[in-house]
């Protein structure tokens, strides 16, 4: 055990505001006020692959690591789209997967949003519209913030997020 | 050269992995190919089915066999009104979902009893085949509704049944697991895939030869080096393209260090599931160090498009040499720490003793492949067996654990991270001088093959095309098709909290396999 906590003392605080432009870190302050002003708690996120690459799915890993600490902003992951005020779908929308992407959508409680995350969500990835891929989010349900990327790097998901709170989209 | 078997089979040899030999063989040569290679304790790398008319008016369906010393191709030439060919699964256990993958995309079938559909749920109709050439269902097309599946139902008293997915309950990849429970009790666990099936055999056929990395690139984003290594492999075997040597040794570099990458992910993610959250802070961190690395020198943090037909598209510097030695160093240290933390954590190794239980002898009757393979003391890695620059040079050591539980799988990550860790040092040290990329290859010969031995196991691509100017086929096979019936098999008897915990410890692809 002692050396498990001389390993956590060691690592220490790794989150990055530290080492970022001094906007970031103010934007981040704001909109945790913000949160609390429209929500009153932290934002939930849902999030469906819907026959994604698994690189958005690396990305999202990603922005929960100690480094980048999405959850620091409170906004975090959960489990049942009853939970969630937002919806993040990846992948071109593999149509074995729209009846199920349908039944979680449904499932959110209104109000509720969509972010497409990736290259492939919004209808610009490899994959391409075929027999099989339906090409696009919104073409299965209504889509409200996106991020471009292949896949879109943890800045880059922060941001929109932090984008989306600003301007109270939520309310 | 070593003649392969069958004297009056007309073997001509194919370039891509050496040495490998390629025949038309007839119905009861098929069979017999499968025999021999069972019983030279050989296995079924890949098998697939083409469209070869018109051309030569029938239907070809393709298998990809490993012996100690060579590699076989065999195809076999079907009737075009009515095609199918002799049933192999009752050789080879693994042919069993990709003969029902043949149908789903051909319409070939193999006699063999379960025809349920595997690559098909209901985007498109039973009659109609995405891989035949007259195939006209396009995107405009309304797609057809989930359709009714026949699970294999499980009988007696206080069995109760229990699906999951595809959407779980945390940021993973869709698939639906459903598992028969007694109490907390696995009794039978089937799996059901292709919820990511993107069509991506039909895809390839649309893009050229070299636009084509940058889709293999994208089959399973935890593997791009793999697969676009294989991809590149197969492209440069069909144009007879030499690979400069310190193209073949950056390539080496770039798949080693995905392999530690995805290690440092996976066994951070086992320690979370096994209730140290801990692990899952520490070894995140250090994989979000070594991918912040490769956004800096090849421009994407997990290394998409890195390799290119007929080379790789980024150089390194002396200085970036140096770097990453350190790099080495500071990572090694910082494993060693946390193993040993790990290590001495009761409570987790409690949840990782003894579980997921696989033995070797299942492992070969399954014709398991990769790390789940050499977790169980089956020594497979095409890095070893059929060497290509650089391993060939290189020379791995290849680690084994026997016990073949989840413990096994995380003990092996770490021995595989020191030991990719050895590869790069000697890749940094040794790096030859040398051009970074050949011409453009000019892909005029009719099929190539490529192998790759990625984090999961081996990746395997064919191209093949009838003539210079025609429509080319490409098939990609991930190991996970070899694998993902060992996880059916290795939950059994397991309690129901612990399935997470033994599916992690594989950490199958579901997009690569599902194409």
């Amino acid at each position: 055990m002692h050396k498990l906590i001389r390993r956590l003392i060691a690592t220490g605080i790794v989150t990055i505001p530290r080492s970022v432009p001094e906007r970031f870190a103010q934007d981040a302050y704001e909109s945790s006020r913000a949160l609390l002003r429209q929500l009153g708690r932290a934002l939930a996120v849902r999030h469906v692959d819907a026959g994604s690459c698994n690189g958005c799915e690396l990305e999202i890993h990603a922005v929960n690591n100690p480094y980048y600490n999405l959850e620091g902003l409170g906004i975090h992951f959960v489990a049942s789209p009853r939970h969630a005020d937002i919806l993040m779908v990846t992948g071109p929308v593999s149509r074995h997967m729209v009846p199920a992407l349908l039944m979680t959508y449904e499932a959110l409680a209104d109000p509720k949003r969509v972010l497409a995350l990736g290259d492939c969500a919004m209808g610009r990835g490899i994959f391409h519209a075929n027999y099989a891929t339906v090409g696009r989010v919104d073409a299965v349900i209504p889509v409200d913030i996106t991020i471009a990327g292949c896949p879109p790097p943890p800045a880059a998901i922060i941001e929109a997020f932090l984008a989306l709170i600003g301007t109270s989209a939520l309310a | 050269m070593k003649t392969p078997l069958w004297q009056d089979i007309p073997w001509e040899s194919v370039k891509g992995i050496a040495p490998t030999y390629r025949a038309r063989v007839d119905k009861s040569q098929w069979r017999d190919v499968f025999l021999q290679c069972r019983e030279a304790t050989g296995r079924l790398i890949a098998l697939w089915a083409t469209d070869a008319r018109p051309e030569q008016a029938e239907f070809m369906v393709h298998a990809v066999l490993l012996f100690a010393d060579h590699w076989l191709w065999i195809s076999y030439g079907m009737d075009e009104t009515n095609p199918n060919y002799p049933d192999v699964s009752d050789i080879f256990p693994a042919a069993i979902r990709r003969q029902r993958a043949i149908y789903d995309l051909l319409g070939a079938s193999s006699g063999a009893s379960d025809t349920r559909p595997w690559l098909r749920h209901g985007a498109w109709l039973a009659r109609e085949f995405p891989l035949r050439r007259d195939f006209t269902v396009s995107a405009a097309t309304p797609g057809g509704h989930e359709e009714s599946y026949a699970f294999v139902r499980v009988k007696g008293d206080g069995i109760h049944e229990m699906g999951v997915g595809p959407v779980h309950a945390g940021t993973i990849e869709p698939g639906h697991f459903r598992l028969a429970i007694v109490g907390d009790e696995i009794m039978r666990l089937e799996e059901r895939l292709a919820y990511a099936h993107k069509g991506v055999e039909k895809r390839f056929e649309s893009l050229g030869l070299i636009e084509g990395a940058r889709l293999a690139g994208r089959m399973c984003a935890d593997s791009t080096v793999a697969y676009t290594w294989a991809y590149a492999m197969a492209v440069e075997a069909m144009s007879g393209c030499v690979v400069p040597a310190r193209a073949e040794w950056l390539r080496g570099l770039l798949l080693e260090r995905e392999r530690i990458a995805n290690h440092l992910g996976n066994i951070g993610a086992l320690s979370n599931d096994g209730g140290l959250a801990f692990g899952q802070t520490q070894f995140s961190l250090l994989k979000e160090r070594w991918i912040q690395t490769h956004q800096r020198l090849w421009g994407h943090r997990y290394l998409m498009d890195a390799i290119v037909p007929g080379g790789v598209a980024h150089d390194l510097t002396h200085q970036d040499r140096a770097q990453m030695e350190h790099e080495c160093n500071d990572l090694e240290q910082a494993v060693r720490i946390l193993q040993d933390i790990l290590a001495d954590h009761a409570g987790l190794q409690e949840r990782f003793l003894g579980i997921g239980c696989l033995t070797a002898a299942r492992i070969e009757a399954l014709g398991g492949v990769g790390l789940a393979a050499r977790a169980s003391g089956l020594a497979r890695d095409i890095r070893t067996e059929f060497p290509s620059p650089p391993y060939d040079t290189l020379a791995p050591r290849i680690a084994t654990r026997r016990q073949g539980d989840v413990a096994a799988r995380v003990a092996l990550r770490f021995d595989e991270i020191s030991e990719s860790l050895r590869l790069m040092r000697h890749i940094l040290a040794d790096l030859p001088e040398g051009p970074l990329i050949s011409a453009p290859p000019m892909a005029t010969g009719k099929q190539g093959l490529g192998c790759v031995e990625g984090w999961r196991g081996e990746v395997f691509v064919a191209i093949e095309r009838a003539a210079p100017d025609g429509l080319h086929h490409v098939h990609i096979h991930d190991p996970s098709w070899q694998n993902w019936p060992l996880l059916e098999q290795a939950v059994i008897g397991n309690l129901v909290p612990d399935f997470p915990l033994i599916n992690t410890s594989f950490n199958l692809a579901y997009s690569g396999h599902d194409l």
